[in-house]
C-alpha cells in the first residue's frame, strides 16, 4: 500500500468537536504541503462552531463574523461535516479507530464551577455557562426559565464573561431586538424588572480579568449608570508597586474603573456597580427556597511567594439583598469516555496536545487535542490557532515515523456509510449552510443579522432530515 | 492566564530525583527527558530542593568528582514555588527578577509540575499570536 498521506493513500483525520480550535486545526493540516489529507468533522449539535454561536455575546456581531472564515475552510476539497453526530454517544471513540488515522479532539469546556458556599442551593442561583446558553438559543438550554421578576442580580466573578451576563441584563431591550438573541430570550429580557447589577471580583482593579475593550463598553451603555465606590477604586500598595511591571491591558482597565468611580448615580433605569475585593461566603434564602441575599466577605490582597497578588478574607463582612445570582468562576472540561482526562485541571491528559496515558505518561498513539479541552478555558478566539497549529505539528511528526493508527477501514466511503448506520440523521456542511441562509432570511426580515433555529428537531426538519 | 493552564499541556509526570542520589544520575535523567532541571524530593515525596544545569556548573571548580557527589550536596535547599492559581505574569517577573530558569508548582503540598522561563515565554507568545490570529480572522472575514 502507498504511504499515508499521498494522493493514492490520504491522511484520515477526524476531528471531534466544530468550535475555532477544530476548525483552526483543520486549515492547519489542509496547509501541509505535499500532504493529502482528508478531514471528518463530527459535531454533536447539528450546527457548527462551538462558543462562537453560543457563547460570544449576540450584541457582539463583528465578533461572531469569523465564521465566514471557518466557512471557507470547511470548503476546501476533502472536508466533510458530519453534524448531529456524538462522540461518546452516537459513535464511540473505538468506533472511530477504525476509520481513521488520527483523531483530534476539540470538544471545549462546557460546564461551569459551582460556589464553595453555602446557600447555593436556593432557586435563583445560575451558572453563567447556563444562561449565556439560553440567551444564544442553544437547544440544550432552550427550554430553561431564568426568573427575572427580580430587582437585583449579583454576578460572581470578573472576566469577560461575567462582563458579558451584566450588559446583557441591563441593556435596554430594543438595542438587543438588533442582535441574534434567541426570540424567548429578548422576550424575557423584555419582561425582565431587573434594575440593579453587581459584579464581584475577589481581587482589586489591577487584577479584574476583563479586557479593556469590555469594560469601556460598560460605560457607554445607554440607560445604565456604571458605577464603581471610590474607595475600591483606589489601588492598595501591592498592587500600586506591581503597576510597574503591568502590561498595557492592566493600566488601561485601572483608568477605566477609576473613571466609573467618577460616575455619580443618576435616575438611569439600571444601574451596573463593579465591586472590588468581595467574596460571596454564603446565599441567604426565604422559606420558599428562593435566594433573597448575600453575605460578602471584604479581602485584602497578599503576595504569594511567586509575586502573585492574591485575596485573603478579613473579618469584615457585609450582608446585601440579591435575587439572582450569576456565577461565572471559570469553565471546565468534562471527560470523554475512553479519552485520558486530567481531572486536577480539567481538561484531557496531553503534553502540547498529545493525548498521553494518565498513570504512565505515555502517548496515546493517534489520539490528539487542542482548544479549550487542551489548555482550559482562557484566551480569545484566536488563541486557538496557535494552540491547535502546535497540536497538528505533532499530529505531522507523528505520521512522517508512522506513530499513527493503522485503521482496518481506512476509505471515506466506509467511513460515511459506517456513520449514517450509526446516526442516520447526520448533517452535511451542505445542510448546514442550508441552515444557515434560512435563518439570515428569517433575520433579514426583522432587520436582524439571522433568527436562530434553537430546536434540533426543527434544524432536522428544514433540511429533510 | 493561570499556571494551570500552562501545566495542562504539559507532561503530567514530573521527574524527580533523591537527595542522597549522585549527581551522575541528574545528568542523565536531564539527557533522558531533555529538561534543564530536577525536583529533589525525599522519600516521602516532599520537596527539598532543586537541582538545576547551573548549578552543577557554578560547583565544579569546588569538587574534584561532582559527578559522584550527592545531589544534596550542591542543590539550592530554599525553594520557591508557584500554585496552579498564581498569574503567569507575576511568575514570570518574579523569575526573571530573582533569576530562576525552573519553578516547581505546589497544590496543597503536593508538586504538581514545574515550569521553566521556556514555558512562559512561549505562553506569552501563544497569547499575541492568538491576538493577532483574532484580529487576522475578523478581517480576513470582512473581505469575503
Ligand atoms: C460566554 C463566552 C463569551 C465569549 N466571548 C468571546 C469574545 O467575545 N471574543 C473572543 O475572542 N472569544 C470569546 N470567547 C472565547 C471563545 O469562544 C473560545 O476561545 C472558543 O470558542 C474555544 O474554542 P474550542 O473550539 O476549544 O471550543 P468550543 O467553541 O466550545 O467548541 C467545541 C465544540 O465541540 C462540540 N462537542 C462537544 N462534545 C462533543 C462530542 N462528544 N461530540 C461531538 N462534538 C462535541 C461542541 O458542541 C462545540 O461545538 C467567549 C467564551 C464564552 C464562554
Amino acid at each position: 500500500m502507498s504511504e499515508v498521506g499521498s494522493e493514492a493513500n490520504p491522511l484520515r483525520v477526524a476531528i471531534v468537536g466544530a468550535g475555532p480550535a477544530g476548525f483552526y486545526a483543520a486549515e492547519r493540516l489542509f496547509k501541509e504541503k505535499g500532504l493529502t489529507v482528508q478531514v471528518d468533522m463530527f459535531e454533536r449539535l447539528p450546527v457548527p462552531f462551538g462558543l462562537v454561536r453560543f457563547g460570544v455575546a449576540p450584541d457582539h456581531p463583528k465578533i461572531k463574523s469569523v465564521t465566514k472564515v471557518f466557512d471557507r475552510i470547511a470548503k476546501k476539497p476533502g472536508f466533510r461535516f458530519f453534524g448531529n453526530v456524538d462522540i461518546g454517544e452516537d459513535v464511540s471513540v473505538e468506533d472511530l479507530k477504525q476509520y481513521y488515522h488520527q483523531i483530534v479532539f476539540t470538544i471545549g469546556a462546557p460546564t461551569d464551577r459551582n460556589l464553595p458556599v453555602p446557600g447555593v442551593e436556593f432557586t435563583g442561583n445560575y451558572p453563567a455557562t447556563e444562561f449565556v446558553a439560553w440567551y444564544n438559543g442553544h437547544p440544550d438550554y432552550r427550554d430553561y426559565e431564568f426568573d427575572l421578576s427580580k430587582e437585583r442580580a449579583a454576578v460572581v466573578g470578573i472576566g469577560n464573561v461575567a462582563v458579558d451576563v451584566a450588559r446583557i441584563l441591563v441593556r435596554d431591550p430594543d438595542e438587543l431586538a438588533k442582535t441574534d438573541i434567541a426570540d424567548y430570550a429578548l422576550e424575557a429580557l423584555r419582561q425582565s424588572n431587573i434594575k440593579e447589577v453587581y459584579v464581584l471580583g475577589r481581587r482589586g482593579p489591577a487584577q479584574a480579568a476583563f479586557t479593556p475593550p469590555e469594560a469601556k463598553e460598560l460605560l457607554e451603555l445607554n440607560g445604565v449608570d456604571t458605577l464603581v465606590l471610590p474607595e475600591e477604586a483606589e489601588l492598595d500598595p501591592l498592587s500600586q508597586e506591581s503597576m510597574v511591571a503591568a502590561g498595557r491591558g492592566v493600566v488601561r482597565n485601572v483608568e477605566i474603573i477609576q473613571q466609573m468611580a467618577q460616575n455619580e448615580p443618576t435616575d438611569q433605569p439600571h444601574r451596573l456597580t463593579i465591586r472590588f475585593l468581595v467574596s460571596p461566603v454564603e446565599i441567604f434564602g426565604n422559606e420558599a427556597g428562593e435566594v433573597v441575599g448575600m453575605k460578602l466577605v471584604k479581602n485584602e490582597l497578599y503576595k504569594t511567594e511567586s509575586g502573585t497578588l492574591r485575596p485573603r478574607a478579613t473579618d469584615q463582612f457585609e450582608e446585601m439583598p440579591i435575587d439572582l445570582v450569576f456565577r461565572s468562576v471559570g469553565y471546565r472540561g468534562v471527560p470523554v469516555p475512553g479519552v485520558p482526562f486530567n481531572d486536577r485541571w480539567g481538561v484531557i491528559m496531553n503534553q502540547e496536545g498529545r493525548i498521553v496515558d494518565a498513570e504512565t505518561g505515555e502517548q496515546v498513539i493517534g489520539e490528539y487535542t487542542a482548544g479549550w479541552i487542551k489548555r482550559g478555558p482562557s484566551g480569545v478566539i484566536g488563541t486557538n490557532k496557535p494552540d491547535a497549529v502546535e497540536t497538528v505539528v505533532h499530529m505531522l511528526e507523528d505520521l512522517q515515523t508512522d506513530k499513527i493508527l493503522h485503521p482496518a477501514h481506512s476509505q471515506a466511503g466506509a467511513a460515511e456509510v459506517f456513520i449514517a448506520e450509526k446516526q442516520p440523521r447526520f448533517v452535511t456542511y451542505e445542510d448546514w449552510l442550508r441552515i444557515d441562509e434560512i435563518e439570515i432570511a428569517r433575520g433579514q426580515e426583522q432587520g436582524r443579522p439571522r433568527v436562530k433555529f434553537t430546536d434540533v428537531e426543527e434544524m432536522l426538519a428544514v433540511v429533510g432530515k | 492566564m493561570k499556571v494551570s493552564g500552562l501545566l495542562a499541556t504539559k507532561s503530567p509526570t514530573v521527574i524527580t530525583i533523591h537527595p542522597d542520589q549522585p549527581v551522575a544520575d541528574a545528568v542523565t535523567l536531564y539527557g533522558q527527558h531533555n529538561i534543564g532541571s530536577l525536583i529533589v524530593v525525599d522519600r516521602d515525596n516532599h520537596l527539598v530542593g532543586i537541582l538545576s544545569e547551573r548549578d552543577i556548573v557554578r560547583h565544579l571548580p569546588e569538587y574534584d568528582d561532582v559527578m559522584g557527589t550527592a545531589v544534596q550536596e550542591i542543590m539550592t535547599p530554599r525553594v520557591i514555588v508557584a500554585l496552579p492559581q498564581d498569574d503567569v505574569m507575576s511568575v514570570a517577573h518574579t523569575m526573571t527578577e530573582r533569576r530562576f530558569r525552573h519553578m516547581p508548582v505546589v497544590d496543597e503540598g503536593e508538586l504538581v509540575g514545574i515550569i521553566s522561563i521556556g514555558d512562559i515565554i512561549k505562553c506569552q507568545r501563544d497569547q499575541y499570536r492568538g491576538e493577532i490570529a483574532t484580529l487576522e480572522t475578523q478581517i480576513m472575514a470582512e473581505n469575503i
